[in-house]
């Protein structure tokens, strides 16, 4: 019946009223209640994920209506796992399931936009200029102009554009600074590809095509653990959450799992109910203290010496009180305890040194391929030296010998682990201690033991070559030496049993971490007690907790010393599993190509991305960190007397590190330039670098011509969640309103770089073009110039992997995206097709030279066996790819940079395709794909080609190259790994070798992947994938010095940082607080707190942080959570106003009084969004910032360290990285709270 | 000049008042999810709040004067005791009042629709259509007001205000569906150009009524000024379609 007739019925209507009255009941119609039912009804299911770095990587059915998504939940069809092991579903977490809200929500960007002043200024500058790049030269050349939109960023006025227009610009701008300054002065970040392949694929393309500079985020985030490169040669390899459950004993640390690893934390809470004990270490009491049979809360930030503590029960324990047989084999196979250090003389006694290399000894051993690279140990049975198979020497220019089998070249061996029944002498040896250095607020404790422990060493005496005598002693010994234990050597620098105070017993950490002895000896016995029984089943959970501290790597290396010590690493159910970041982009080596256009052109321009951000938002300006402050009290001191930003230049001029800009002159001229002096490229730029008419663009980073001209942000919120420092963005990337507190080193005359052009007046607004790609008008959007609305994760078609499970997931587009938004592979696209229009006439076929750093996994691990020298000052001869970096020539095709990007380029067919030091051959898998995806017919520069047009085009081309996710591939690359160890491999992926994964597989079910040599596990019936699983069960060496896990780093800059061996170093003072503290009240106690910066509950990063739902499951803005003792201290109340300040800028936020903080420390889970009810500071005259307004970056040198086997760069491998924990900050209650709504 | 009369006031009266009618039933029935104001009050509220009262306040006052004033018949404002004139007189001021309000409110409402970007951006052509032919049509009722005075003395005695009278009688005659008198009222008498006009404005009015936001008066609230705190409907109501 109609509708209208029905409220005609107003007499046949029937009312009985109730309740005296007060209510009514009617038998009118209900049909619009049907409108609300529709609400969560269906029409179809599509599979898709939410590719947002959360490691979860969840499989969710979208649920569509009528062409709009009214929701989501998870998906439950993994693949089952085995026997006697859970299953993985369901998996999602509350974040994900409100992520539809997005699609519609008021935040959604829908159309694209530009800066209303950068629009005007175009549109007037394209009446008077036809060519868009004369046109967007008039802008940024007139200095009033750029001042005008650029001042203008962050502060609103946006209005929208079309593609057409937006495209333009964008495509002018990247012409315009490649013609005039270069085009490494364009630059992309973009993290995580796992959460997104295709789409960070997309960028990574268009801009390596150009020529332009692709970011690395892992280290910039601080979720990089340098300890993993350090000790294994692997970025970064962990178990699969599965694998928790094959575990009997699990320390969880620094790892909130159930609030971060939500749908992963299932399997731990089932392996408890199967008997599994777990111990809990979190400062704070945290959500997964509860799952803890233990709870250890050391003070934040000195978890390193709660590690070396329990590292000294583990050797005592099961090393000199009782003997593991099981340990000791591990150890002597597998790490590098066996291997002789040469002691050095030193002022009183002697120094830990390098390693003994073959090439020290007379007739280099017998080894004559890459003596220097292959470390020596003693065979047990005769005494004699001997150079056993896997050293990193063995990998480059031979075949067969790079394994673990117990051999050398003379047959089986034997490797000692101590000298002490067979050494020739007792030697003293120094071995710095951190621990005693007190702290500007007292915060961290101290211990008044000498800066210098002696410890007494059994050595032996070896003939070197050059005729000297060294002494000689392995890792062990000293490792003993180092943690205190006691080897029954008449040692009175050791500690006789534990509750001696001396270095690293466990009553020494107990005044640095509160922790009680008892209870570190309690569970450093279980834990290692645990391991020899089941042979490794020992697990450590890590999370960034303990990452973000500038010495991050001690912690890190003290408790991967606890699992190497004790067998863990490699066994099922053991191990160390560091879950920061969705690091693990399965089909890798399928992916490469791809991404950085290297079916085109290689090598593509890679740069740290710390670095970067340090340097050219000049954070450097304002350094107050000394060198002296942290080096080790036996370095030379006035080698260290430099700045940060002096080692980082010293270290891109050695080619440790990359640079971005790379050289102070624009790269597309150089070859001409050589032509010209007639002189062959690389010779001419030596030439000019060594004369210095050529410097490196990092000794002059403020100079307009090395600026970071053109930016590209996308899938990122670099401005509103990454960003360390950023107020010092705002003001000198960006030139814009900023918070900023301090004063620079001109300014209150600190020490200036040495080797880097100081200018006085610094600049600000180095980035012409700011564009950034989203589906949502986030903080970095809001600082931007241009920003394009991006297709949602239910919008496109993509693919994520995780390292938590051992699946691959399609996102899928369960919806074209709405309004005007497009996927980010369309969006790079039709900026190529722009870029290639408007090249025309300003560039065509043009040289590039490219410089590269020495890279990991490539000959150039081997360049610098005995450390790097300074060219430029004469020390060494200056010679490409062995001393500097290398020196490459890029032929770019620019008016077919779009022809390129839509195809598969023929160098996959000529060079192959590999990864991790190995290649092979991958002609069959391109023909493979002109089949599947077609070959472009119409004549061009692409003619014959694999088309690449499509999303799901770039999805199965990332799927038919990678050995993961094609069978056939893996076996070809298993075999090619084979022939570097001389051992068969293919028989992990021998059974799998017809088994070919595409897209559409996918979208029907997640896949398990197929094992390859590119990951150190297993993927099979009989294990969960776990790292070093194939390395400790199929003998393939760690691509370390050793090709053993490493408890010793013998490189020049680490023994300069006391750091061959784990210690314990205390947090560092960055001294940004007592400039600020008590110098403008507002009448209110100001507190000075450590600042932590955690993952959220509500949020990942920033998103979900402004979503509706989530903002209603917390508190609606930014808070910070303090502890009941400070907020009394400062007349603070649960919710009040705070500001939290120091030199680098300022925040407000409410606070959280919970007894959930210890005293001393200040919680601010990162990442909320500044554009969600945010009033104005007391202090700066603007809003207050994000978490990242207090914080700013500092390096470590040995971070930067390169051309050594496993510290040799690779992009997101090593680096420096942001830290951030080291930090202080003022608190005070507010005075006024101002919305300043009238701004 | 009979068939231009027939034309606007015996068939377009009817043309508009099947498209009101059949127009407003159709869009109720099929289209409940436009039923709705299209407040733009999200994007701009204080001219708004300036704006919109005054207007509605007049245009309530104007609406419920035409209707009462236009179909209640003669006899019974005889019967009450109201003359020709005295109505003439209360609708000559009741709504020079009401208009003029509405006018204050209507011109800010006119203003803040062309000028406010954001409201601009948002409008639809019938949106903006409308303010605009409300206007005019409330102007020619103000200027319609100067011809009402000098015409509350026209006609014999007892037969004052003839052109009031003549507007009355099309207008009943035209409900009663009587066509050739409504016609012969507009015809026979010296009613002016603005009068005619303005009917001829009006009818259109109802023309566009189901196009355009205009539905909303179907649906104000007013029963929750006396219904019960609490409304249960019945569970098993008989599904009506």
């Amino acid at each position: 019946m109609s509708r209208l007739l029905e409220k005609l019925r107003f007499f046949k209507t029937h009312k009985e009223p109730f309740a005296d009255g007060h209510g009514v009941t009617t038998d009118e119609d209900r049909a619009w209640e049907q409108g609300y039912r529709q609400r969560w009804q269906h029409d179809k299911v599509v599979r898709s994920t939410h590719g947002v770095n959360c490691t979860g990587s969840c499989s969710w059915k979208i649920y569509v209506k009528d062409g709009l998504v009214t929701w989501e939940t998870q998906q439950t069809d993994y693949p089952r796992t085995r026997p006697d092991l859970p299953n993985h579903e369901p998996r999602g977490c509350p974040r994900g399931a409100s992520y539809s809200w997005y699609i519609y929500s008021a935040n959604r960007l829908k159309y694209p936009k530009v800066r209303q002043q950068l629009m005007s200024l175009w549109r007037e500058a394209k009446e008077t200029h036809k060519d868009p790049v004369k046109a967007w030269e008039s802008i940024v050349t007139d200095p009033a102009k750029a001042k005008s939109y650029k001042q203008a960023r962050g502060m609103g006025g946006f209005v929208r554009a079309n593609w057409q227009e937006v495209n333009e610009i964008i495509a002018a701008s990247n012409v315009y600074t490649a013609k005039e300054y270069g085009p490494d002065r364009i630059s992309g970040f973009s993290p995580i590809p796992a959460m997104s392949m295709v789409s960070y694929a997309a960028g990574a393309r268009y801009l390596s095509l150009i020529g332009g500079n692709c970011l690395s985020f892992y280290d910039w985030y601080c979720d990089l653990p340098p300890a993993s490169p350090q000790v294994w040669g692997e970025q970064t390899d962990v178990p699969e959450s599965a694998d928790w459950y094959n575990s009997n004993y699990i320390i969880v640390w620094g790892s909130n799992v159930p609030q971060t690893r939500t749908p992963d934390a299932h399997f731990l809470t089932e392996v408890r109910y199967k008997g599994t004990k777990t111990c809990v270490i979190t400062s704070d009491y945290s959500e997964a203290s509860k799952f803890g049979d233990t709870w250890l809360s050391p003070r934040q930030g000195t978890d390193s010496a709660l590690a070396m503590a329990f590292g000294h029960v583990i050797l005592k324990e099961f090393y000199v009180n009782k003997q593991s047989q099981y340990f000791q084999d591990y150890v002597t196979r597998y790490t590098d305890m066996p291997m002789l250090v040469m002691l050095e003389p030193g002022e009183k006694v002697l120094n830990q040194g390098r390693f003994l290399r073959a090439a020290d000894l007379v007739d280099n051993l017998g080894e004559d391929n890459n003596p220097d690279w292959k470390t020596i140990a003693i065979n047990s049975k005769d005494q004699r030296l001997t150079s056993p198979n896997g050293a990193i020497g063995y990998r480059w220019g031979e075949k067969g010998k790079w394994n673990l089998e117990q051999k050398d070249k003379q047959g089986a061996v034997d490797l000692q682990l101590s000298l002490k029944d067979n050494h020739d002498e007792v030697v003293e040896v120094g071995f710095p201690y951190f621990g005693s250095a007190p702290h500007e607020y007292e915060y961290f404790q101290h211990t008044d033991h000498d800066e210098v422990q002696i410890r007494k060493i059994p050595a032996k005496k070896v003939e070197l070559a050059n005729g000297e005598t060294a002494y000689v002693a392995t890792v062990f010994d000293l490792m003993l030496a180092q943690y205190g234990v006691d080897n029954g050597m008449n040692d009175e620098n050791r500690a006789k049993d534990y509750s001696d105070n001396v270095p690293y017993t466990p009553a020494w950490q107990e005044h640095i971490t509160g922790v009680k002895p008892e209870d570190v000896i309690r569970v450093a016995t279980e834990f290692g007690r645990n391991a020899d029984k089941t042979k490794g089943r020992s697990m450590v959970i890590v999370g960034a907790a303990i990452n973000h501290w500038y010495h991050m790597d001690m912690s890190y290396r003290g408790l991967i010393n606890m699992l190497m010590m004790c067998g863990c690493i490699g066994q099922s159910g053991g191990g160390w599993a560091h879950y920061v970041g969705q690091e693990k982009l399965r089909p890798q080596t399928g992916w490469q190509p791809l991404a950085f256009g290297l079916d085109w052109q290689r090598p593509p321009r890679h740069m740290n991305g710390t670095s970067f951000f340090y340097n050219h938002s000049d954070q450097w300006r304002y350094e107050k960190l000394d060198m002296s402050e942290v080096v080790s009290p036996l370095a030379n001191k006035d080698k260290w007397s430099s700045t940060i930003l002096d080692y980082n230049t010293r270290a891109e001029r050695m080619g440790w590190l990359p640079s971005a800009p790379q050289l102070g002159t624009n790269p597309l001229g150089l070859v001409k330039a050589a032509e010209e002096a007639g002189m062959d490229v690389k010779d001419y730029i030596v030439d000019q670098l060594k004369k210095g008419d050529l410097k490196f663009a990092c000794e002059q980073p403020d100079d307009p011509k090395n600026f970071p001209r053109s930016m590209f942000i996308w899938r990122s919120n670099l401005l509103g969640s990454s960003g360390k420092g950023h107020e010092y963005m705002l003001k000198h990337l960006l030139g814009t309103k900023h918070g900023l507190l301090g004063k620079d080193l001109g300014e209150f005359g600190g020490k200036k770089p040495e080797d880097v052009e100081w200018i006085d007046e610094a600049p600000e607004g180095k980035v012409d073009l700011l564009t950034t790609l989203d589906f949502r008008m986030s903080t970095t959007c809001l600082y931007s110039d241009i920003v394009l609305p991006t297709a949602t994760w239910y919008e496109k078609d993509d693919m994520n992997t995780s390292d938590m499970h051992p699946f691959i997931h399609p996102l899928t587009a369960a919806v074209d995206p709405v309004w005007e938004a497009q996927s980010d592979w369309d969006i790079f696209k039709g900026i190529a097709k722009d870029f290639s229009r408007l090249s025309q006439g300003h560039l065509g076929v043009e040289q590039d030279v490219v410089t590269v750093p020495l890279q990991h996994d490539s000959p150039g691990e081997l360049a610098q066996p005995y450390g790097g020298k300074a060219w430029w000052k004469g020390e060494i001869e200056a010679i490409p790819g062995k001393t500097m970096p290398n020196i490459t020539v890029v032929e770019r095709d620019y008016p077919n940079t779009y022809h390129r990007f839509t195809s598969l380029g023929p160098l996959m067919d000529k060079l192959g395709n590999g990864g991790k030091g190995i290649n092979w051959n991958t002609k069959e898998e391109v023909e493979f794909l002109g089949k599947l995806n077609r070959t472009h017919v119409e004549e061009g520069a692409n003619q014959g080609r694999p088309k690449i047009e499509t999303a799901i085009d770039a999805c199965e081309t990332i799927l038919s190259l990678a050995p993961e996710t094609n069978g056939h591939v893996a076996v070809k690359a298993w075999a090619a790994l084979g022939e570097l160890t001389g051992r068969d491999h293919t028989h992990l992926a021998k059974p799998k070798e017809e088994e070919k994964i595409r897209f559409r597989d996918i979208v029907a079910q997640p896949r398990k992947i197929i094992s390859s040599p590119t990951w150190s596990g297993l993927e099979d019936e009989h294990v969960s994938y776990n790292a070093g699983y194939t390395n400790v069960h199929e003998f393939i060496p760690w691509r370390t010095i050793t090709g053993r896990q490493q408890f010793y780093q013998d490189h020049e800059w680490m023994r300069d940082f006391g750091e061959t061996l784990c210690a314990y170093k205390p947090p560092i003072n960055l001294k940004t607080v007592a400039p600020v503290l008590n110098k403008r009240q507002n009448g209110n106690k100001e507190i000075v707190l450590n600042w932590i910066t955690p993952h959220q509950k509500w949020g990942i990063h920033s998103t979900y942080s402004d979503n509706l739902l989530m903002q209603t499951l917390s508190r609606g803005g930014p808070i910070v959570w303090i502890s009941e003792i400070d907020a009394k201290a400062a007349g603070i109340e649960d919710n009040d106003w705070m500001e939290i300040f120091n030199v680098n800028g300022s925040i407000c936020a409410r606070a959280v009084v919970s007894q959930r903080v210890p005293e001393g420390m200040s919680m601010m889970y990162h990442a909320q969004e500044r554009i969600l009810n945010m009033p104005g500071s007391e202090l700066t005259g603007t809003r207050g910032g994000i978490h990242n307004s207090v914080t700013r970056v500092v390096m470590k040198p040995t971070h930067m360290i390169g051309g050594y086997a496993q510290q040799a760069y690779g992009f997101n491998y090593y680096g420096t990285v942001g830290c951030n924990r080291d930090e202080f900050v003022v608190v005070r209650k507010m005075d006024k709270v101002d919305f300043l709504d009238t701004e | 000049m009979d068939y231009i009369n027939m034309l606007a006031f015996g068939v377009y009266p009817y043309i508009a008042l099947a498209v009101f009618f059949i127009g407003t039933w159709i869009r109720y029935d099929r289209e409940q999810y436009t039923w709705k104001t299209s407040s733009s009050q999200m994007l701009e509220s204080k001219q708004l709040r300036k704006g919109s009262l005054p207007f509605h306040i007049g245009i309530i006052g104007i609406f419920f004067g035409h209707l009462v004033g236009l179909l209640t018949p003669k006899p019974i404002w005889y019967a009450l005791g109201v003359s020709n004139e005295l109505k003439q007189w209360v609708a000559i001021i009741m709504g020079g009042i009401f208009g003029v309000i509405c006018l204050y409110g209507l011109v800010i409402l006119v203003n803040r629709r062309m000028n406010n970007v954001r409201v601009r951006v948002n409008s639809s052509s019938m949106d903006i259509f409308l303010l605009w032919i409300l206007l005019a049509q409330l102007v020619l009722g103000l200027i319609s007001i100067f011809y009402s005075v000098s015409h509350v003395t026209h006609g014999a005695e007892g037969e004052k205000a003839a052109v009031m009278v003549a507007l009355m009688t099309w207008a009943q005659n035209i409900v009663t569906l009587d066509p050739v008198q409504a016609v012969a009222a507009v015809a026979n008498n010296p009613v002016d150009w603005v009068f005619k006009l303005h009917v001829v404005l009006g009818m259109t009015i109802f023309l566009i009524f189901p196009f355009s936001r205009l539905v909303h008066m179907f649906s104000v609230p007013v029963q929750y000024i006396t219904r019960q705190h609490q409304v249960v409907r019945k569970k098993f109501a008989k599904p009506t379609y």
